[in-house]
């Protein structure tokens, strides 16, 4: 793969040298239950029997923050900036410690979620467009964003269906069938988890709507079965790689 | 919601600040006017640049395993003064009392600067804070300060004296480089924030009444009855 100077998405990190992350960084992005995750997993092991290095990399997965985050959130006491900035935190420890590291490496880079999410979620929440793209300034700008993109009435039944709900119930022991922040609960959009669900999730797939056209995302139709979405996922990584 | 930063703050409060390095005094200075300003009959809270629980503990995890950044290390404070904004500031200055914080955000921005973050970037992070109505900055000479922290104690503390840096293993020293690279960071922020420079040098005295007189010229319009209903974004009687 030939050297690309890399790019941030602001004003970057002063004390890093991009000249030399040789890797390819790319970005899975869509909403919660859209099926990111599940992709992801097949598209490394696709990789991987190509000969390709490849890393995961996935939201609020950091060894420095994970644990700060959820005793956060179980408390529920967050607003807008601790929530937002908790979540900047995750980032760069990720960032700076794992996709960096590995671009450096040569390694294909599979990112779960970016700055995107956060600049939604915070954006949803009341923040200004411009400080949450202020706060993000040190992020990467990646080879190429692939959108999963699902309408509202798509969505629900990817989540509100007896696997989800029993696991999170049930297995997880979480007292709750719907997610309390993935509806948006803490905004109290609606009476229950449902109606703040709908609500919830409208607003963030209007942020990502506009989004799409700022950062260029690659629409991809996540309406469709897992294999269809599968094969249009793999195509486009597959013209990104190669054109390295 | 804008970048608050950017305006003056819609609140009945006052929120006045002091800044400056380890041993510039400030903390003393600020400790006389709250006796003033109590002897006064003003509500008066008090609030310091300490980190909770939650942050220090993370950044203890974080020099452990040694994966703590200049950027992590910013982000981790910012979301602790966040908390402490939205908990311990914010009521008070909706109630119409005087905020009184030993340290504000320009630590932040001469610190984390001097750590290898972006001037821009940190400055942009602190975006969401409550702008004070008045802000001192204790400038003073690095030597002078050095004896003053000294005169009270023996040894210097391993922040303080940014050994961590590792800019020298003499704590003094390592204290005179990392001190000296802050007090660049002030004196360009106190100029770019319009920040209202003391000479610490001075007595304790006289830096105090020159403290007082401005403080009384800038509390001249203010009522300090808390004010409960809200038109727009601004706070009636």
């Amino acid at each position: 793969m030939s050297n690309k100077k890399r790019r941030y998405i602001g004003v970057g990190l002063p004390y890093h040298d991009t000249g030399e992350l040789q890797g390819t960084l790319i970005v899975i992005e869509g909403t919660d239950g859209v099926g990111r995750s599940t992709q992801i997993e097949d598209i490394k092991g696709w990789l991987e029997v190509k000969g390709y290095g490849v890393v995961t990399t996935g939201w609020t997965r950091s060894p420095l923050m994970v644990k700060a985050i959820d005793e956060a959130k179980s408390g529920h006491t967050l607003n807008v900036n601790t929530y937002s900035l908790l979540y900047a935190a995750d980032f760069a420890d990720r960032l700076e410690n794992h996709i960096i590291p590995a671009l450096k490496a040569g390694f294909v880079v599979l990112a779960d979620r970016y700055v995107y999410t956060a600049f939604a979620r915070a954006t949803v929440r009341g923040t200004s467009r411009e400080w949450i793209r202020g706060v993000f300034g040190f992020a990467l700008e990646p080879d190429a964003i692939f959108y999963m993109k699902i309408k509202i009435n798509d969505l629900i039944p990817r989540v509100i269906n007896t696997e989800t709900m029993a696991k999170r119930y049930w297995t997880e022991q979480s007292g709750e069938g719907m997610d309390y922040w993935e509806s948006g609960m803490d905004l109290r959009l609606g009476d229950d988890f449902y109606d703040s669900f709908v609500e919830y999730q409208k607003r963030v797939l209007t942020e990502f709507d506009l989004m799409a056209k700022e950062y260029s995302f690659k629409i991809v139709d996540a309406a469709k079965s897992f294999d269809e979405t599968n094969r249009i996922l793999k195509e486009g990584i597959e013209k990104i790689l190669s054109d390295g | 919601m804008p970048r608050t930063f950017d305006a003056p703050h819609p609140f009945p409060g006052r929120l006045i600040i002091v800044e400056g390095i380890d041993g510039s005094g400030k903390s003393t200075q600020l400790q006389l006017l709250q006796r003033w300003l109590l002897t006064r009959k003003y509500r008066v809270l008090f609030t310091e640049w300490n980190s909770s629980a939650l942050v220090n503990d993370t950044i203890k995890r974080g020099k452990k395993k040694n994966i703590l950044t200049p950027t992590t290390f910013s982000i981790l404070h910012a979301t602790d003064f966040a908390d402490r904004l939205m908990h311990l500031i914010i009521p008070p200055l909706k109630a119409g009392m005087i905020v009184l914080a030993d340290r504000y955000i320009f630590t932040a921005f001469a610190r984390d600067v001097v750590r290898g973050v972006h001037r821009d970037w940190v400055r942009d992070l602190y975006g969401f804070s409550v702008r004070p109505d008045m802000a001192f900055y204790f400038r003073v000479p690095i030597d002078v300060a050095l004896k003053r922290i000294l005169s009270g104690r023996t040894a210097l503390k391993y922040h303080e004296a940014g050994m961590d840096l590792g800019l020298s293993a003499d704590p003094a020293q390592s204290f005179t480089m990392f001190q000296s690279r802050i007090l660049e960071e002030y004196e360009r922020i106190a100029e770019e924030y319009g920040l209202t420079v003391i000479n610490a040098t001075l007595s304790i005295q006289k830096q105090q009444s020159i403290m007082r007189e401005a403080v009384m010229e800038s509390l001249k319009n203010y009522r300090p009855a808390p004010f409960l209903k809200k038109e727009g974004n601004i706070y009636v009687e």
